[in-house]
């Protein structure tokens, strides 16, 4: 093996292990940073070594060994009376809480320890940013570059956050244990919203190499799969995997080959991945099993399940998709969602029932110059056939959107609805389509 | 990306009918596995029964043939399969690397085409076959 060829080698072998053998060493030493620095150190041994010995037969094991010498030189020296702290102050912790039963601590159920540093990195200690960086580099595996190239960011600037972000835990003294009581849930909410964060980063790019997004909605949806591993009883794990791989599935629809966004309804619904769609609904499946009301992201797994169901748009179920959404804003009462439900509720009852949903949130000060709303308005009043009314609506939400292309296809709507007798083609084409 | 790790056994060729692995060799696969399982990375998996319960169906001439298996001519052939998600060719191939083969096993590495790796005017093309993979797809009502 070539050196560069052994150094990618050594990279994926750090993507697979340096998670577990972070989690294990923070154990060891109670410091996510100082894990992080010696399972570093172990991977410079293996730059230095593997490209002359080859990568060893287990990997994992040769990187731990190494680490755990390096802890065990640390914290001889600071036996011996260097008592030289570092500049977080983090030897004392080390040494008191890390020493006894040294080495039986590795051997324990690592899994626990994983699940332990997954609440670590999505700590509410932290900022939203500094938690996907944190998230992405100990339970991702990915290295400073390729978090700073998804994000479009400097590596140096990924780097300091992600410094700054263990020098807070280190100062917050956030303990290296599972979330107990009351604490939990807000802490395993922290947890899927972090997951579900890096996913939309993906999934709805918005500028730069896109090529180098999907990875991340791959990164998010993997570190999903993990969390639902190790916390096989949440139902709200398994519900926001099923709402990622269902949304994954449709990666090849979303975009035509130049670039334009392809909305839902409108997709070629045979590109999307039915493998994907499956494990959506199998993750679903064990949602629903552990039984209790579904939450959020159970819920919107249940309404994209609802749409992948449909073999073409005109099949989907859209009186179910109106009560998931009911369902939805119990749990999540949020302007954005009433006004899904209202598209939903125009679709399963008619345009004058969606309508008269939509009505009650012309006065949402948060839905103000938003410009779906006006959008939504616009198609209902088109298909009850008040054209002039509807072309007014479409004018208005192209006048609020900043996106161009948006606004073009908002203005050529709006032209169609002005003219009575397009408006009614429109209405005509629309019943026609939802008949089929 | 997603690649297919496709398992060549050893001696499947002239494997006899409702030849099945032994418990302890499946024991450590079922490790293997669940490590896959455990990291993220594994989308499906399937083992295959051996050739000699199969048939080939060649198409010499233009013409349908069908063959039952064994194949004499056959050295290597498929016993089952993983299908992963990884960020890297390298990181599939080191997790081909670690799975608890025989010695005569030999498994092959290969990456999914994606649609969007095709250009346009094969995009275009094959317009049409995944809408005829759609219809036939037997979606399970969860």
């Amino acid at each position: 093996m070539s050196a560069t060829a052994t150094g990618r080698a050594i990279d994926a072998v750090w993507r697979i292990e340096s998670p577990r053998l972070i989690a294990g060493l923070t154990r060891l030493t109670r410091d996510v940073g100082v894990a992080e620095d010696l399972a570093q150190d172990a991977l410079v041994a293996a730059l230095e070594q593997w490209p002359a010995s080859g990568v060893p037969v287990n990997p994992g094991a040769w990187l731990m060994a190494i680490a755990k010498r390096r802890a065990i030189d640390r914290f001889r020296r600071e036996e011996l009376g260097e008592r030289k702290r570092d500049e977080f102050g983090r030897v004392e912790l080390a040494r008191r809480e890390a020493a006894p039963g040294f080495d039986a601590s590795l051997d324990d159920d690592i899994g626990d320890d994983l699940l332990r540093l997954v609440f670590i990195a999505c700590h509410p200690v932290l900022s939203r940013q500094a938690r996907v960086a944190l998230t992405l580099r100990l339970i991702g595996g990915l290295t400073t570059a390729e978090i700073a190239r998804a994000y479009l960011a400097s590596e140096a600037t990924i780097a300091q956050r992600i410094v700054r972000a263990k020098r807070t835990l280190t100062e917050a003294r956030v303990p290296f244990e599972m979330p107990q009581g009351a604490d939990r849930a807000g802490r395993l909410a922290s947890v899927l919203e972090v997951l579900y964060l890096i996913f939309n980063e993906g999934y709805c790019a918005t500028a730069g190499d896109d090529w180098l997004r999907p990875s991340l909605c791959e990164d998010a949806l993997r570190m999903g799969r993990i969390v639902a591993q190790l916390m096989p009883r949440e139902a709200e794990v398994h519900g926001l995997v099923a709402l990622l791989e269902i949304q994954a599935s449709r990666t090849a629809a979303r975009v035509r080959p130049n670039g334009e966004p392809v909305l839902l309804l409108d997709q070629d619904r045979s590109r999307w991945n039915h493998l994907l769609i499956r494990r959506g609904f199998a993750a679903l499946d064990r949602s629903e099993r552990l039984g209790g009301t579904l939450g959020p992201y159970a819920l919107q797994a249940a309404i994209a399940a609802c749409h992948a169901r449909a073999r073409i748009a005109e099949e989907t179920d859209w009186v179910r998709i109106a009560a998931l959404y009911d369902a939805l804003l119990e749990v999540m009462p949020s302007p954005i969602v009433a006004l899904n439900r209202a598209v939903a509720v125009g679709f399963g009852y008619g345009p004058a029932a969606g309508l008269e949903a939509v009505e009650e949130l012309r006065f949402e000060k948060s839905l103000e110059g938003y410009y779906l709303l006006a959008s939504v308005r616009g198609d209902l009043l088109a298909r009850l056939g008040r054209g002039a009314e509807a072309a007014f609506e479409f004018r208005r939400a192209a006048a609020a959107t900043a996106n161009a292309r948006e606004r073009a296809l908002l203005l050529d709507r709006a032209k169609a609805a002005g003219d009575v007798d397009s408006a009614l083609a429109v209405r005509r084409g629309r019943t026609r389509r939802h008949q089929a | 990306m997603r690649f297919m790790l496709l398992m060549i056994p050893g001696g499947y060729a002239e494997a006899a009918p409702g030849t099945m692995p032994d418990a302890a060799a499946v024991a450590e696969m079922m490790k293997y596995n669940e490590a896959l399982g455990k990291a993220g990375v594994l989308l499906a998996l399937d083992g295959l029964h051996p050739p000699s319960m199969g048939a080939r169906v060649t198409f010499a001439g233009g013409k349908a043939t069908i063959i039952d298996g064994p194949f004499s001519e056959a050295k290597e052939v498929i016993g089952g399969y993983w299908m992963i998600q990884v960020r890297s060719r390298e990181e599939a191939l080191e997790w081909a690397a670690r799975c608890p083969a025989g010695e005569r096993d030999t498994i092959e590495v290969r990456q999914v085409q994606e649609f969007a790796d095709f250009p346009a005017d094969v995009q275009a093309a094959a317009g049409s076959l995944p809408d005829l993979l759609a219809r036939s797809d037997d979606r399970p009502s969860a």
